[in-house]
């Protein structure tokens, strides 16, 4: 109830915020780079491929004043990133989020790194008794000859 | 008038495709000698018709025909005669029709340039890639005629270029790119020979590098040139998103660099030959699915797909072909393709095989994160979206990796090496780039410093490389320059890729940027600067009219830049843009952007410090120079 209450202080503090106070200006550092790291983070949601940083739309900038309006008010980046998706939905996390939904994406990649690393190490093993055979030996000698010759011929 | 002929110019061209493929799809089976001598001049003709129809697109957009719809939606007669000129591929269907130009063209470079081939495959060589030109000729004239009229209304006057199009990268970027993607098209066609006469050979091979390095060291410049102007213009900075449109040119390049290096192996050692072919289909599949995926606008909204099902359609059945029917003559050819040679898991082979596994990766996983959106809602799931945390989180890793691989590759001997050997070789340069890793790590930041060691210890296996290659000659110019071009091209690209990451290292951990908000003539500092708004005055161009402002940074006493941001209002249109101006240099750039005024008088201003940000582009002109090298290399040993 609290929480829904400062959302709504905020929302209707937001046209006098964009006016007065358009350049953060933050009580240590560490703010100052969250602040950044979050509005690199979250999407415009009516750009075409933006995040909160680079575009100069009006919801963008008001967005934007919504982060810097939260960090001042204490709010950890989660809380306020919850904001976000209850406001606009998934769409506007850069980085999905790590749910269920989302455990294709995730995992897939992982899986597939862990299957290429698992074949190239259990071909690692097998390859050297294919490899220094005698044939083959010969037949790279013929090979090589043939790549010299027709060096040669151009 | 004309711009009928243009129409007209683009059927013969059709023509002239279809025609090349009856032929040669006939001289190849009834050896019939008159018909293996028309398919050259045909083959030719389809660039002519192609040159021709793209002139005719170019007159009528310097000459403001506004009777034409496209001329009229994409220019305007207050747009500078260059911009008029490079509007022809500010949009789908005249950048297709570059496409399809460039595309010809390639054909025809081929066609003449193909006396060392066989003079069959050289028939088919030609069939195949008359084939795909047809399917672009074909989707140009039935779904994206850029001559179409729009009688009996004619507007007064055009809609204008989009301002962010009304650039220099404009001019170059487009271009550059088409290149790299419709150079992939000939490894494309090679394989589907290769695949049809079922021999993969070192001269195969040969040829397949050749061309394959041409379109690749386009494809540098290409999305490097991209990325330089995405900075300057977009007025924000960023020099790479992960953006769908980004990712579409970023696949063919991972895919083409595994493909110049497997193709080493095929020609060298006639090993890899099923995998070099794979990469080859591979490469052009995805620079068609790419570009698809961004012109039919599936990818920024998936309902533009549906809108317009005839051009939709239309694209899905090409890809098939392509994709689909090169995979399937793949499955059914490539068994009978056999390596010559082993290798042992201490080789230039296996190394270069392990190169290979990790772009290919690398490319999977831009690949799935770029259509998971897609699948995403397409499943009735809601919209996503996938961003730079989570291709970064994949990417970057397996990039250091291959940057750790690649100190070993280039001092490992081809079939096997003998262990005791390569420890003796790689010590010097992992030790080197160890050490210099840490120390960079300490002094500044841990990925600094892994990027930095990568990099050092690149440049140190040019020494211990050379060091080996000079063992039995003695250094001497000479004997230096015996080395030859393809030599240091090599090393060039190499640690041009360990410059790439320390770059990109450097300018993530140390960019900075904040607000502020000055008065003209106020000052305020920023980091170690001072900056000063001077003033703000008036501007105007032919189209636009602008703020200007004039800003000037320094550190301590001393000037550092005199800067001109401008917040530009294209009349047009009325579109504002942002014009960043930048001071730039080897180590860090300077840049400010005009953001808005407040009722005062002040204005706002964005101020970034990034460092290292203009190497990146240097690293990768040089990876694009290093590609031509090794071009003149490989020609003139001929």
């Amino acid at each position: 109830m609290i929480r829904r209450f400062i959302v709504l202080a905020a929302l209707v503090m937001l046209p006098f915020v964009s006016n007065s106070q358009s350049l953060v200006q933050f009580d240590s550092e560490l703010d100052r780079t969250r602040y950044y790291a979050l509005i690199q983070e979250l999407r415009c949601p009516k750009c075409q491929n933006q995040n909160l940083a680079d575009s100069d739309s009006v919801i963008a900038e008001d967005l934007r004043n919504q982060v810097y309006v939260m960090i001042k008010d204490g709010r950890s980046d989660q809380e306020i990133v919850q904001f976000m998706v209850e406001r606009y939905g998934e769409f506007v996390l850069y980085r999905p989020a790590f749910s269920l939904s989302n455990s294709v994406l995730w995992g897939a990649p992982a899986a597939l790194i862990l299957i290429v690393l698992f074949v190239a190490v259990s071909r690692r093993k097998a390859a050297p008794q294919a490899a220094t055979a005698k044939v083959d030996d010969l037949q790279l000698q013929q090979r090589l000859d043939e790549i010299d010759s027709e060096k040669g011929a151009e | 008038m004309i711009a009928e002929l243009g129409f007209f110019a683009l059927c013969l061209s059709l023509a002239a495709s279809i025609g090349t493929i009856v032929t040669g799809t006939l001289a190849v089976t009834t050896r019939q000698q008159y018909l293996t001598a028309l398919v050259f001049p045909l083959s030719r003709m389809m660039f002519v018709g192609a040159l021709a129809s793209y002139v005719v697109l170019s007159y009528c957009f310097y000459a403001n025909d506004f009777s034409v719809e496209y001329v009229a939606n994409h220019s305007n007669s207050l747009l500078p005669w260059y911009y008029r000129l490079t509007a022809v591929w500010g949009s789908h269907e005249g950048s297709l029709l570059l496409w399809v130009m460039i595309q010809t063209a390639w054909i025809f470079v081929v066609s003449v340039f193909s006396k060392t081939l066989p003079l069959e495959s050289r028939v088919r060589l030609l069939t195949v890639l008359a084939a795909v030109a047809a399917g672009f000729l074909a989707f140009t004239i039935f779904a994206s005629n850029p001559f179409e009229r729009s009688f009996p209304f004619v507007p007064q006057n055009g809609a204008d270029l989009n301002p962010l199009l009304q650039d220099f990268g404009m001019i170059v970027h487009p271009p550059l790119l088409y290149m790299g993607y419709v150079g992939l098209s000939v490894a494309y066609s090679l394989a589907v020979v290769a695949l049809i006469e079922g021999r993969v050979d070192s001269q195969w091979a040969r040829w397949t590098r050749n061309w394959t390095m041409i379109a690749w060291s386009f494809l540098t410049a290409g999305i490097a040139l991209g990325s330089w102007w995405a900075y300057y213009e977009l007025g924000w900075g960023g020099w790479w998103f992960w953006d769908p449109v980004e990712n579409a040119s970023f696949m063919p390049w991972l895919v083409a660099t595994a493909l110049i290096h497997s193709l080493i192996v095929s020609e060298k050692r006639g090993a890899f030959q099923q995998w070099t072919i794979l990469l080859s289909l591979t490469a052009f599949s995805l620079s068609l699915l790419g570009t698809f995926l961004v012109r039919s606008g599936v990818i920024t909204s998936v309902h533009a797909f549906a809108s317009d099902p005839e051009r939709g359609l239309f694209i899905l059945q090409f890809l098939g072909m392509c994709i689909g029917g090169s995979l399937a003559l793949f499955a059914w050819r490539a068994p009978q393709l056999r390596s010559l040679t082993g290798y042992t898991p201490l080789s230039r082979e296996a190394l270069l095989l392990v190169n290979n596994l990790i772009l290919i990766l690398a490319m999977v996983i831009v690949l799935f994160g770029t259509l998971y959106p897609l699948i995403h809602d397409a499943l009735g799931m809601g919209k996503v979206s996938v961003g730079p945390p989570y291709f970064n989180l994949f990417f970057v890793p397996l990039m250091l990796i291959l940057g750790l691989f690649m100190v070993a590759g280039p001092l490992a001997n081809w079939k096997q090496t003998k262990s005791d050997r390569m420890r003796a070789l790689v010590m010097m340069p992992y030790a080197v780039g160890a050490v210099a890793g840490v120390v960079i790590a300490v002094l500044y930041t841990p990925w600094v410093g892994v990027a930095a060691g990568i990099f050092v210890a690149l440049i140190a296996v040019l020494f211990v490389d050379t060091k080996r290659k000079l063992a039995n000659r003695g250094l001497s110019l000479q004997s230096l320059s015996r080395l030859g071009v393809g030599y240091w091209a090599m090393h060039l690209a190499h640690i041009a890729f360990g410059l790439c990451l320390t770059a990109v290292a450097i300018t993530v951990e140390y960019s900075y940027e904040t607000a502020v908000r000055l008065a003209p003539g106020e000052t305020k500092s920023v980091q170690e600067y001072s900056v000063k708004l001077d003033t703000v005055g008036d501007l105007a161009g032919s189209n636009w009219v602008s703020k200007q402002g004039h800003v000037l940074m320094s550190k301590g006493d001393s000037l550092v830049a005199d800067l001109y941001p401008e917040k530009r209002n294209y009349t047009t249109r009325g579109q504002i843009m942002t014009e960043a101006a930048i001071d730039w240099g080897f180590t860090r750039d300077l840049y400010v952007a005009l953001g808005e005024q407040f009722d005062d008088g002040s204005w706002s201003l964005r101020v970034q410090i990034k460092p290292g940000v203009r190497l990146i582009w240097i690293a990768g002109a040089l990876m694009s120079i290093a590609g031509l090298m090794s071009i003149y290399a490989r020609r003139r040993r001929k």
